[in-house]
């Protein structure tokens, strides 16, 4: 009698967690698009209600795109990744066997439903007279970028730092590779994430240029007042292309395999995209991006795939152990 | 000889004072005066309203919960350090009192990597975790981990020089008059050691509660759920949250100061136990 009661407590309850539990879906991301995903879970989430009836939970995780993919690969149950690059993604496939190789066919566009650009953003009245990437090198500049060991967005400023130079240089590796190495002697240190990068130029004061996301700087201009700072777009940037994924090992023990890709799919929708320029997050969507093109500075833009030859390439010449920016980087 | 001609001239000893005031300014009070003034510059309604968001309470719940956990295991795991290192003698005694401070030696963002490796997916028991739907680290049972690994000695090492100095003769006059080991410990040395063993506490608490680095590592960064308070203070003030994050942190002050207060306060009970002890056989 007493195990039959144990066993019909037991049943209740654990029809009381799973049944009327709402789902939850884990949303791993990297460091800027905090306020991005806040609102467009919110939309999602009332959406996905009226639809199905079932209540839906997003939690969201943030920090330096390498450093969260680390933390799936070592356990963290994300359903979803959108983090700074591919490349990170590559990782969790890779080391992790997590989601298979070629994860970014699956959604449109390379799975990047927002691109973005590296842009500068400099202190009101521009007192170093900072214009292009030239200028970073001048005596007396002072560069914040993050560590593109960590940070998905340091890497492309990296990138499109040494792509610039290639392009002034005629293509001449050896030219791009000194002025990489001259530019990260202006750096005097290196945070982990982009938000901490920006933090340490408006907040803590350092530097004369912060290499940013540009959707980023805009929003530290926003935040922090159009008086202090202002934003100087170079004459040639790379093309961002931040990507996401389902973690399809994840969601199949979750059992969110459906929500988490209704969730992916909804961020190439008119009303995530435009969210997503509001936010300045580039639009891939025509309309949407044809209504916020005015929001954007015109750039000259080049992919990775053209000048570097994809991630996985970049990545193992730039950016390993004892890779070019080992070489060139030396602490102070 | 006077006393006078000991000392030194009286502007060495303004010198001194007046430099230990000055560091004491710039490198305590005046952070402290900082973090108020910016958590209600902007008004007690903004103030308080940093309270309520959900995140923040979540924060504020798992906090406590982990410290609470701590502090508990802790408490057991320190007594029973500190009776057998004060009332025993074996092999390898020195090289245990040791041990007992690795938590004060190592980075705590070390001690929190300790745990990844081990627990982790890709961790030592990751893959037998993981076939079992167990979860350790980037969930509550990580960061109570952490928590402890970090808050783990102040207890022991309180209580130890109380119970060294009191000595065994109580206990063994309460053994030789029958009592049994268990109650001579509840009623003999509980009662001696007992305002170390609250000081031991309070600091285990502290420390358990602004816990940083090591539960930074193992915590994931969920909002709502694996985020403790210190965590949910940096991501307010990256998110130019400034008044929230400085509301936040005056809340952890708060608790650093109210730790003070408690622990001048046993500190001075602890002398007075100490003179009492003292004046008894006269």
């Amino acid at each position: 009698m007493k195990r039959f009661a144990l066993t019909a407590l037991a049943a209740t309850l654990s029809l009381g967690l799973f049944a009327g539990s709402p789902k939850k879906l884990l949303n791993v991301s990297y460091d800027p698009t905090r306020e991005l995903y806040q609102d467009i879970n919110q939309v999602f989430t009332r959406q996905h209600k009226a639809r199905s009836g079932v209540d839906l939970a997003i939690s969201q995780s943030h920090g330096g795109s390498g450093k969260q993919a680390r933390s799936v690969l070592d356990g963290l149950q994300a359903d979803v990744v959108t983090l700074a690059l591919a490349y990170d993604i590559d990782a969790l496939a890779e080391k992790g066997r997590l989601l298979p190789a070629d994860w970014q066919k699956r959604l449109p566009y390379n799975s990047t439903p927002f691109t973005s650009t590296i842009v500068f953003l400099v202190r009101k009245g521009n007192p170093k007279g900072i214009k292009d990437w030239n200028d970073l090198i001048k005596p007396g500049v002072s560069v914040i970028t993050p560590n593109p060991k960590t940070s998905g967005g340091a890497r492309w400023n990296y990138l499109a730092a040494w792509g610039y130079a290639l392009r002034a240089n005629h293509g001449d590796p050896s030219k791009a590779r000194a002025y990489v190495q001259e530019l990260f002697r202006h750096v005097p240190v290196l945070d982990s994430g982009a938000r901490g990068a920006t933090t340490t130029f408006v907040e803590r004061g350092l530097g004369d240029v912060l290499l940013a996301w540009e959707n980023e700087a805009f929003l530290a201009e926003k935040e922090l007042g159009k008086d202090k700072f202002q934003i100087v777009a170079p004459s040639v940037s790379i093309l961002a292309e931040p990507p996401v994924a389902v973690v399809d090992r994840n969601v199949q023990r979750h059992g969110t395999a459906a929500e988490a890709k209704a969730y992916l799919d909804f961020l190439y929708t008119k009303e995530a995209q435009a969210i997503g320029a509001k936010h300045y997050y580039r639009p891939r969507e025509a309309s949407v991006a044809k209504a916020y093109a005015k929001s954007f500075p015109k750039l000259n833009l080049f992919t990775i795939d053209e000048v570097f030859g994809g991630w996985q390439k970049a990545q193992k010449t730039h950016f390993t152990d004892g890779g070019v920016f080992d070489q060139i980087y030396q602490p102070r | 000889m006077s006393a006078a001609s000991v000392r030194e001239p009286f502007w060495v000893r303004l010198l001194l004072t007046l430099v230990a005031l000055a560091f004491l300014a710039v490198a305590l009070v005046a952070p402290l005066v900082a973090v108020f003034h910016q958590a209600l510059k902007d008004g007690l309604a903004l103030y308080f309203a940093a309270f309520q968001e959900p995140e923040a309470w979540a924060a504020i719940r798992l906090s406590l919960v982990a410290a609470t956990v701590a502090v508990v295991l802790n408490t057991v795991f320190g007594l029973a350090a500190a009776w057998l290192l004060a009332r025993f003698r074996f092999r390898g005694k020195g090289f245990l009192t040791t041990l007992l401070d690795i938590p004060f030696v190592v980075s705590p963002v070390v001690a929190g990597l300790i745990f990844v490796l081990l627990f982790g997916a890709q961790g030592w028991f990751g893959p037998w975790l993981d076939a079992r739907d167990i979860r350790i680290v980037f969930a509550l049972p990580g960061i109570i981990l952490a928590t402890t690994f970090v808050s783990l000695p102040f207890v022991a090492r309180e209580i130890l020089p109380t119970l060294q100095a009191q000595g065994t003769e109580e206990e063994e006059a309460a053994r030789m008059l029958g009592a049994s080991s268990w109650r001579t410990f509840w009623r003999i040395t509980l009662p001696n050691i007992r305002w170390a063993l609250f000081s031991g506490i309070v600091l285990c608490s502290a420390r358990a509660l602004g816990e940083f680095g090591a539960v930074s590592v193992v915590s994931g960064h969920i909002r709502g759920e694996t985020n403790t308070l210190p965590l949910h203070v940096e991501i307010l003030y990256n998110e130019y949250q400034f008044t929230a994050a400085f509301a936040c942190a005056s809340l952890l002050t708060l608790t650093a100061l109210v730790t003070l207060l408690l622990k001048s306060l046993l500190e001075w009970r602890i002398r007075a136990a100490a003179r009492r002890a003292l004046e008894i056989p006269s």
